[in-house]
């Protein structure tokens, strides 16, 4: 319990204590908090960056899927009018093919008629000449008559 | 173990409350001391060998855990240690910047050593008063000592000399950082012109000079005053021991109340330490106007 040279070397000792800790102990403790505290602001800076990013990608999102829909519905509807329109053609075409077909069938018609027509005549004429010959055997010449039998089977 | 034969209780207080002194008797030459009679005899020039081995030890053992801590510190995910020494820092670094308002690097490591040292220290209290000396004292006997003339205090902060070393060098620090940052007329003027104005400078200069004085004498003598009567408690209560089985207990559960109680004194001892330590530099450097 004596005042003795105790106190003089715990001072020496106190200050060399203080000394190494300001020197080695306190400055990298206190600069790893700081770090650390500067990396969370950091990282909740970020956080709050990446939600506002998250909101304008959902809002680009939805112009986007507005505007494609949009762009589904036109195209939609272009197609369903070309398809009208390809029908209509269609239609139209078909018309004018069946009237070309029954034209040509009329007029092949009308050709197989205006033959069948003219084979009759002359059968007619032949047959007509062959009978006006049995009938008139011997008083017609069929070349000196020939003209009028002609005629005649021309009016058939 | 306590009051063998050789002891009586006064004897036994008297052991318990003697320091491990080395140096230069004027009868029996330069030694150990032998009786506490002998190491007030050898007055100034006297070293006390268990105050500087305890101390210097807590205090290598703090720095040496807190060093290896701050050699590898990250500052990402800290582990187990780092967490703690964090803890630590943090407490500190917030009561600096809580009571001290200048600017100044040196404040918080002081204030850190301070509260580490000071608790480690204090810590020593917990450990059973007769363990160590006990030990120490037969350890010593091996070389041909007589165990009750070897003399082991183990708690630094019970030596009025560790408690006013350190509050001397705060002392200093007031004083240089006084002269410092308000200038040597600045701090006289402090000194001498208040409360009472230029004209009453004489009542002024007692006042203020107490009131300067106060401050490194009771921080020293309060952590040394309320060490020593803890440290004093459990001697007494260890002085129950040894005599009937009621005694035993007794004892036994007195010094268990008395060491869970002393948990908070030795804690709240450093952290007022500590606050005294800030406040008072705190107030060396606020310049008045």
């Amino acid at each position: 319990m004596n005042i003795n040279l105790t106190l003089f070397a715990q001072m020496i000792t106190f200050a060399v204590f203080v000394g190494f800790c300001m020197k080695y102990v306190w400055p990298p403790i206190v600069n790893a908090l700081a770090e650390r505290k500067a990396k969370i602001a950091e990282g909740l800076a970020a956080a709050e960056r990446g939600h506002q990013e998250q909101a304008l990608g959902e809002q680009r999102a939805l112009e986007l899927m507005k505007e494609a829909k949009a762009s589904a519905a036109e195209i939609v509807g272009q197609a369903q009018k070309r398809a009208t329109d390809i029908v209509e053609e269609a239609k139209s075409d078909a018309r004018t093919e069946g009237d070309r077909l029954l034209a040509a069938a009329r007029a092949e018609i009308e050709q197989e008629t205006n033959r069948a027509r003219e084979e009759l005549r002359e059968r007619v004429s032949t047959l007509a000449v062959a009978a006006a010959e049995k009938i008139l055997q011997k008083e017609i010449n069929v070349d000196a008559h020939k003209s009028i039998v002609d005629s005649f089977a021309k009016q058939l | 173990m306590a009051a063998t034969e050789t002891l009586t209780a006064e004897q036994y207080i008297q052991h318990h409350l003697t320091n491990l002194t080395l140096g230069f008797h004027p009868e029996h030459g330069f030694g150990l001391a032998h009786s506490s009679a002998e190491a007030a005899e050898m007055g100034f020039w006297a070293i006390n060998l268990d105050t500087m081995f305890f101390s210097i030890l807590l205090g290598a053992l703090f720095l040496w855990f807190f060093r290896g801590v701050a050699e590898r510190v990250s500052a990402g995910v800290p582990g187990a240690a780092q967490n703690f020494v964090e803890w630590i820092v943090d407490f500190v670094e917030d009561n600096v910047r809580g009571s001290f308002s200048g600017k100044n690097p040196m404040v918080a490591p002081l204030a850190l050593t301070i509260f580490a040292w000071v608790f480690l220290m204090n810590l020593m209290d917990l450990l059973p008063v007769d363990l160590v000396p006990y030990l120490f004292g037969h350890f010593m006997a091996l070389f041909g000592a007589d165990p009750h003339h070897v003399y082991l205090k183990i708690v630094p902060t019970t030596d009025p000399n560790a408690t006013f070393a350190m509050a001397l060098m705060v002392f200093i620090l007031v004083l240089y950082y006084s002269f410092k940052m308000k200038g040597v007329g600045g701090f006289l003027g402090e000194l001498t012109l208040q409360p009472f104005g230029k004209w009453g400078m004489p009542a002024n200069l007692v006042l203020e000079g107490i009131s300067l004085i106060s401050k490194p004498i009771s921080l020293a003598l309060r952590l040394f005053g309320n060490m020593y009567a803890g440290e004093m408690i459990f001697i007494l209560i260890a002085l129950l021991y040894g005599g009937s089985l009621a005694l035993n207990v007794t004892g036994g559960v007195l010094q268990f109340v008395w060491a869970v109680f002393h948990i908070l004194i030795i804690t709240l001892q450093a952290f007022i330490f500590m606050v005294l330590t800030i406040v008072y530099l705190d107030m060396a450097h606020q310049e008045h106007h």
